[in-house]
């Protein structure tokens, strides 16, 4: 029984090892500041939240049920709160960071559409502010 | 099953090398700070690894470990964030000490 759970656990992080191999390569390829934060805030969580689980799922493999202590379990529980905790602030750190480059003036790599976040922002103002855009 | 850890662990941190040319090299400050958080991350996840490898069973203080390494990680991305936050030092293109000295108009 425990061989299912170990042979789950490494497929968890052998796909967390790829998707962090994924990000690493648009961290180094992609051409923008904003571009390479995608990779990083989506790869970087993806592979975290994978390989955190895979450990608390072999963690729970390694739990003796015969002679049951709570500091065994204790351990499941805290890489799953490790894994909740990457979910919840990476993207967001990304994303504080994403706004205060866009704030600071950092011109993005815009298609034929424009730059939609400029004219979201300037939506139902009667004189368009410069937003702390570069003169 | 310790052999696959050590090289799951290893290739973690082979793959974290790329990310230490982007924070020499990064064009703007941003880029530098985000390979630093997935450098931070990639930390957390490999002080779990050293935990589950480590002999006489100390998982749970390497658990501990990790969880805050995380924290201090995002709030140091988040400081960074509030730092930068229309401070137009972000974009590589002013430089902050001689700005710093500049006396305001």
């Amino acid at each position: 029984m425990t061989w299912i759970i170990n042979i789950a656990s490494i497929a968890l992080i052998l796909a967390g090892l790829v998707f962090f191999f994924g990000a690493v390569v648009g961290m180094l390829r992609f051409p923008d500041v904003y571009t390479r934060m995608h990779a990083a805030g989506k790869g970087d969580t993806l592979s975290g939240l994978l390989v955190v689980s895979g450990f608390a799922l072999y963690h729970l493999g390694q739990v003796d049920w015969g002679h049951f202590v709570w500091a065994d379990l204790l351990v499941v529980i805290k890489l799953l709160a490790i894994c909740a905790f990457i979910m919840l602030t990476s993207p967001a750190a990304t994303h504080a960071l994403m706004d205060a480059g866009y704030e600071d003036g950092i011109e993005p790599l815009l298609g034929e559409d424009g730059d939609a976040l400029n004219r979201h922002r300037n939506e139902g103002r009667h004189a368009p502010q410069p937003s702390g855009r570069k003169p | 099953m310790n052999g696959f850890f050590i090289g799951a662990g290893l290739a973690l941190l082979v793959m974290m090398i790329p990310l230490f040319y982007r924070m020499n090299a990064g064009p703007t400050a941003l880029d530098r700070i985000v390979a630093l958080n997935m450098i931070g991350t990639k930390t957390a996840v490999l002080l779990v690894f050293v935990g589950t490898i480590f002999p006489g069973d100390q998982i749970g203080m390497f658990v501990d470990f990790a969880l805050a390494y995380g924290l201090l990680n995002f709030m140091g991305s988040l400081a960074a964030a509030r730092y930068f936050h229309r401070s137009r030092a972000a974009a590589g293109e002013v430089d902050v000490e001689s700005e710093a000295e500049e006396p305001k108009p």
